[in-house]
């Protein structure tokens, strides 16, 4: 009897625990437009929700609902309203490709927004281009990519790297260190930095990588220490950038003396890092929360409304915001929500969005971006310190930057 | 040169986290045998309770943390990990579920993202290459060890927990309640891990999938160490921090793990069951 008690206990327990982990995902389906008939256009969102990524690839998913909300609430697309499919990629590669696959072919969606890291987008990429359909991609990333089934909204390096390493030429900073985590966006990135280093009588004092997820940087900290770069230039992802600054931090080094510049450290991450461990850090993107535009003021105030008053908007998030409402544009003057239609249409798309004006390329399916650096406030907000004055044209291959020629 | 030699201090620096982290382990993994993937939630569970805690005081998070990860340990011995005492591979496959929901039932209660865990204001600056919080870590450990080891020696409880470690039948026949000595040895166990999550908030992320950076570590510094034996873990520890300290010196973190992972094979082939092991006549 006593025995059998116990059991029932654990079994208790066992699905107390499941219902309460399937809370949260399952809240986020039916977020969004009214379910089924012929009167809606479905639309997937595939992020990882789980696993390590999940810290990131969330706060997107929230940006993309937000958007769909409001296309719906203005009357939605060609007269039918936008109705999300969420599945979960689960920070595992060959899951996105399923999931993807999953959501053409059995769920019939229009079009996919989806994946963050370079893995993911890899992963997906022969599963939109066998079945002919559309992935929006939104972060930021290497470059060297040009799929005709694939609309890139965050920046490629043109949009973020290069004029990251223009400015800390500018402010006189040429002993660089290099530190990275070790995957196919650091490495590539590296490659590039190395590139324009030499092009412009830049030295690079070490290279380093540790493994995504590394938490131990007393001895590299120790190696830059030695190295005495005028700046370092980081492209760490996900909690390792949190190991990393609190470390550098304790050993007293400034901003001042030797500042970091971060390609994968947005407002969401800062309040991840301990904003005392990252103020006075350089930051380089395409958006801030600061960002002083009305359609920003207007997202800000959209996305605290829905999701709480302590929440930050960040430049991944921006771009899965945008992609949406291009999607959608493409969709109105295409007529149809037809793939190759969509494609066509989309080239030359402009918008007034949070960061200025994009517009999408229609050659190689990226997107015209301001580039902006910023400086990590001891209020947890990135104040912009520099910008392009005018959106860039996205080079993925770098083929108009001369130093490039030996990259591709 | 100045750097070579800053990778002495570094590298026990790195031991004392490593020895921090698995200290639960030797008890739960050490002594009782029980293959618990969810202690890496249990640490995570020690660093939210630091988050939940800030503002009230971060020495006073330590005993808080102990408390919430031991009765966290506590209730899964006795609902589930009980049942399975004696079958490792499948205690493995549910502690690994069980990690897993964990994460989640974090990542629904406290968002995805990493919260930010001020350090205390006395931790701030530090002496040459190490910070004071690292030496924090350092003296923790170092006073964890200490408690430990009196309670293992000096208290009857900690006497009957090393009978029934030693030999089960043997304590039971002797009138020892071994259910009771195991519930206070996972209690113990997976309380030390809750300590080591509030220490890790100085150094490292505080988020949902925080137990899983650290939860290989441990296992191999008790591997390594011998099964159950509290100075096996101390030299392992040491011994680990400082081969990884200098071989990420010499090379890179990536390499520095494969020399790691290289030399714990190596020593294994040699002695299989550790730096220090118990002789006995049993047959297990």
């Amino acid at each position: 009897m006593r025995n059998s008690l116990w059991r029932t206990g654990a079994v208790f327990t066992l699905a107390a625990v499941t219902l309460a982990a399937c809370a949260g995902q399952s809240s986020t389906n039916d977020t969004g437009a009214s379910s089924g008939g012929s009167d809606t256009i479905k639309v997937g969102i595939l992020h990882s929700l789980s696993g390590t990524m999940a810290i990131s690839e969330v706060t997107v998913r929230d940006a993309e609902l937000l958007a769909i909300d409001e296309i719906n609430a203005a009357g939605g697309v060609l007269g039918k309203k936008l109705e999300p499919v969420v599945e979960d990629g689960a920070s595992d590669w060959p899951t996105f490709a399923e999931k993807a696959t999953k959501l053409i072919a059995q769920d019939k969606v229009a079009t996919v927004f989806g994946g963050w890291t370079s893995a993911s987008r890899k992963a997906m990429l022969p599963v939109f281009e066998k079945r002919k359909a559309l992935l929006w991609y939104p972060v930021q990333y290497e470059g060297l990519e040009s799929s005709p089934y694939i609309f890139y909204t965050g920046a490629t390096t043109n949009q973020q790297i290069v004029p990251g390493l223009d400015y800390l030429k500018e402010k006189g900073k040429k002993r660089l260190f290099l530190v990275g985590s070790d995957y196919v966006f650091p490495r590539t990135a590296n490659k590039i930095i190395k590139a324009y280093a030499a092009a412009n009588g830049m030295e690079i004092l070490g290279e380093e990588y540790t493994p995504l997820g590394h938490t131990e940087y007393s001895t590299l900290v120790n190696k830059i220490v030695e190295a005495k770069p005028d700046a370092v230039f980081n492209t760490l992802n996900g909690d390792s950038n949190v190991a990393f600054f609190k470390q550098l931090k304790s050993t007293g080094i400034s901003a001042d003396q030797m500042p970091v510049m971060s390609v994968s450290v947005a407002e969401e991450e800062v309040r991840g890092i301990g904003v005392d461990n990252v103020a006075g850090h350089l930051v380089a993107w395409n958006y801030y929360q600061t960002t002083d535009t009305p359609a920003n003021q207007k997202f800000v105030a959209a996305f605290k409304a829905k999701y709480g008053a302590d929440k930050v908007t960040s430049d991944p998030m921006e771009a899965g915001y945008n992609a949406v409402y291009l999607w959608a544009e493409a969709v109105k003057k295409a007529g149809t929500t037809d793939v190759e239609a969509v494609k066509k249409a989309a080239g030359g798309v402009s918008l007034d969005r949070p960061e200025g004006k994009v517009t999408i390329d229609g050659d190689n399916q990226h997107v015209y971006k301001t580039a902006r650096i910023g400086v990590v406030q001891p209020d947890g907000q990135i104040k912009e310190v520099w910008n392009s004055g005018e959106p860039i044209k996205p080079d993925p291959y770098l083929k108009t930057y001369s130093w490039a020629g030996g990259l591709v | 040169m100045e750097g070579v030699l800053n990778q002495l201090p570094i590298g026990l620096s790195i031991g004392a986290v490593l020895l921090l982290i698995a200290l639960g382990l030797t008890f739960t993994f050490g002594q009782m045998g029980v293959v618990n993937m969810a202690h890496g939630e249990f640490i995570m569970a020690g660093a939210y309770t630091a988050y939940l805690l800030q503002g009230v005081g971060f020495l006073i998070a330590l005993p808080a943390a102990f408390v919430v990860a031991g009765l966290m340990g506590l209730v899964l011995e006795r609902t589930l990990i009980r049942r399975f005492y004696g079958r490792p591979l499948d205690t493995l496959l549910l502690t690994w579920g069980v990690s897993l929901m964990l994460q989640q039932l974090a990542r629904d209660l406290f968002g995805a993202p990493n919260v930010q865990v001020a350090s205390p204001a006395w931790l701030r600056g530090g002496v040459g290459i190490l910070p004071y919080n690292r030496l924090f870590i350092m003296a923790l450990a170092a006073a964890s060890v200490l408690a430990i080891w009196a309670y293992m020696n000096r208290t009857g409880q900690g006497r009957r927990m090393r009978a029934v470690m030693q030999n089960r039948r043997l304590a039971a026949t002797s009138g020892i309640d071994t259910g009771r000595v195991d519930q206070r040895t996972f209690f113990i166990g997976s309380g030390l891990a809750g300590v080591a999550g509030v220490a890790l908030t100085l150094i490292g992320p505080v988020g949902p999938t925080l137990g899983t950076y650290y939860i290989v570590d441990a296992f191999l510094v008790v591997v390594a160490g011998g099964l159950g034996q509290l100075r096996g873990a101390v030299l392992a520890a040491a011994g680990l921090g400082l081969l990884n300290s200098y071989a990420e010196f010499w090379s890179d973190a990536s390499l520095a793990k494969v020399v790691v992972f290289v030399a714990i094979i190596g020593f294994l082939q040699v002695r299989p069951q550790g730096l220090f092991f118990v002789r006995s006549r049993a047959l297990t």
